[in-house]
């Protein structure tokens, strides 16, 4: 059965060949940095499951001295100019969007149907891990079909794809440590404080400031969490249920649906949900860290009032 | 209550712009310690916790194949269809990426897109090449706005769309915390109940993008003066 353990390998490898190929690289003054970088990620995707807890904390700790401290540069791998790339635009077409639509073909049809093949009996793919799984192999497809059809030099697509990983850089690995900080304050029961000092200290005893607590605090706990699944089930548990389901006889599916997105709203205003706001930043190039975030805030604040008023209008009426 | 300094050591860090994995360490440390454990079992915890969020990382296999189609001019491309879909401007390309993208993640085709799959190597050239189209070659400035707003299309639309399919995890998440609870939940009312939002987040995030593109206007009228023939 094809589990996410040949996801880790395969993202493992891609690693170890960044940290290979970044050794050579000498138009990067910092390039050991990133060879140790990519190297010990290498380690933890190929070998994380083996060597136990406390090897796995200090490679992490490794990581972030070498993240942290300003140890990585930015490599310059060999690639095409401008006008390479204008000229090789006008002579292929629309064609080229081809490989790159083959990843999201991939990436659906398995989610759909890989389930549903059995070898021997036993499922094919682990069903819980079809879309990572699909995703991957997507863009392995998409990657033998370039291959084949642009014929480029052996190294390319390891050198092109370190290319924008060292754009990126270290916060490559932000959006893990952060869902590893949340594992962490779950385990620290912080949920539970603060649900101790949202219900002492703020006044609950009419609908609508039930209401604006619940979806102003599911923004606000998203925010500090970075993830709204972290904050749903301790604003639900504090407030939610108790007050506006049992105490005022609230609809529990709409409170459910309408407080989730409340705390949407909060994921696009913090930069502790790196994956959408800080990773895209980089990936894109931009100088402020926080463009992506500046420009959701507009959206986020006005869509928080009105789930708010939504709330309260609908929950007690259906 | 203690424990609750991890967290303040996140916010205060973010804050003073501290590199962000500096304070991430420095808040387990804090926290772990706050809940009584000592340095090697948060050593341990912490290491425990991010092994098991690999996957999160995994996204990354995609960038060999889309760096090498950059490689051949796949961002230029992208440029060069646009630039031939004349109605084509910033507000309208990404407003149209919008609804396409929230449809696709209301049936539960999420994986369909993303910042790296779609945002760098098309929907970011695109909206562009759009601008430039109009108003000629960019200022940077507006460039990183443009690009910002390319992804900030991308999230929102992703958000206020996927919670309309009954199979997403956030659906999942709630009918299974208020089960816990003792209190039953359908899946289908919830995404029912999701679908007021998305359309307002579609008609704040349309209203947003129709005036970026009257502050295109604006700034960029004024900045390059005369000879838009030119430009030709």
């Amino acid at each position: 059965m094809i589990t996410l353990q040949y996801f880790y390998f395969l993202a493992g490898a891609l690693f170890a060949a960044f940290a290979v190929l970044s050794i050579g690289d000498g138009s990067n003054r910092k390039r050991l940095g990133n060879t140790a970088f990519w190297a010990l990620l290498a380690v933890s995707f190929l070998g994380g499951s083996y060597i136990g807890d406390f090897a796995n904390g200090l490679i992490v700790l490794a990581l972030v001295v070498l993240g942290g401290f300003g140890l990585l540069g930015i490599g310059k791998p060999a690639t095409t100019s401008p006008g390479e790339r204008a000229e090789s635009a006008k002579r292929r077409g629309n064609a080229i969007f081809l490989p790159a639509l083959i990843i999201p073909a991939v990436a659906v049809l398995g989610t759909l149907y890989l389930k549903s093949f059995h070898v021997g009996g036993v499922p094919l793919v682990d069903g819980k891990q079809v879309t990572l799984i699909s995703l991957a192999l997507g863009a392995v497809l998409a990657l033998l079909a370039a291959m084949i059809w642009l014929r480029p030099p052996a190294f390319a697509p390891l050198q092109e794809g370190r290319r924008i990983v060292d754009t990126i850089g270290w916060a490559a690995i932000l959006p893990q440590m952060l869902a590893a900080l949340g594992a962490i304050f779950f385990l620290a029961h912080v949920g539970d404080a603060v649900r101790e000092i949202a219900t002492r200290w703020i006044p609950l005893d009419l609908p609508l400031a039930a209401v604006c607590a619940y979806c102003i605090g599911m923004a606000l706990f998203t925010i500090i969490m970075g993830n709204a699944f972290a904050a749903f089930p301790v604003m639900t548990a504090a407030i939610g249920l108790p007050l506006i389901v049992h105490k005022f006889g609230g609809n529990p599916a709409i409170m459910g649906a309408i407080g989730m997105l409340s705390g949407f709203c909060g994921t696009l205003m913090t930069p502790m949900a790196a994956n959408f706001n800080i990773v895209p930043a980089a990936l894109l190039e931009l100088p402020d860290r926080n463009a992506v975030i500046k420009a959701q805030i507009p959206t986020a604040i006005p869509l928080l009032l009105a789930n708010t008023v939504l709330m309260y209008f609908l929950v007690f009426r259906f | 209550m203690l424990t609750l300094l991890g967290v303040a050591v996140v916010v205060v860090g973010f804050l003073i712009r501290l590199n962000p994995l500096l304070v991430i360490v420095a808040a387990v440390f804090v926290t772990g310690w706050a809940a009584g454990l000592d340095p090697v079992a948060i050593i341990k915890a912490f290491g425990h916790a991010y092994n098991e969020n690999r996957y999160v990382s995994g996204v990354w296999v995609v960038l060999p194949v889309i760096g090498l189609l950059e490689r051949y001019g796949l961002q230029e491309r992208a440029r060069i269809l646009i630039g031939r879909v004349h109605v084509a401007t910033v507000g309208r390309l990404l407003l149209v990426y919008f609804i396409a993208r929230q449809l696709l993640s209301a049936v539960g085709l999420t994986s369909v897109a993303g910042q790296a799959q779609t945002v760098r190597p098309l929907v970011a050239p695109m909206a562009e090449a759009a601008a430039e189209k109009r108003f000629g070659p960019l200022p940077e400035k507006t460039r990183w706005t443009i690009r910002a707003h390319a992804a900030a299309a991308d999230n929102i639309s992703l958000f206020f769309g996927e919670d309309i399919f009954i199979a997403v995890g956030s659906i999942l998440l709630i009918t299974a915390s208020l089960r816990s609870s003792g209190v039953n939940v359908q899946p289908f009312d919830l995404s029912l109940w999701a679908i007021p939002t998305a359309i307002l987040a579609l008609l704040v995030h349309g209203v947003r993008l129709m005036l970026l593109d009257r502050r295109l206007a604006r700034e960029l009228k004024t900045q390059t003066p005369p000879a838009p023939e030119a430009a030709e």
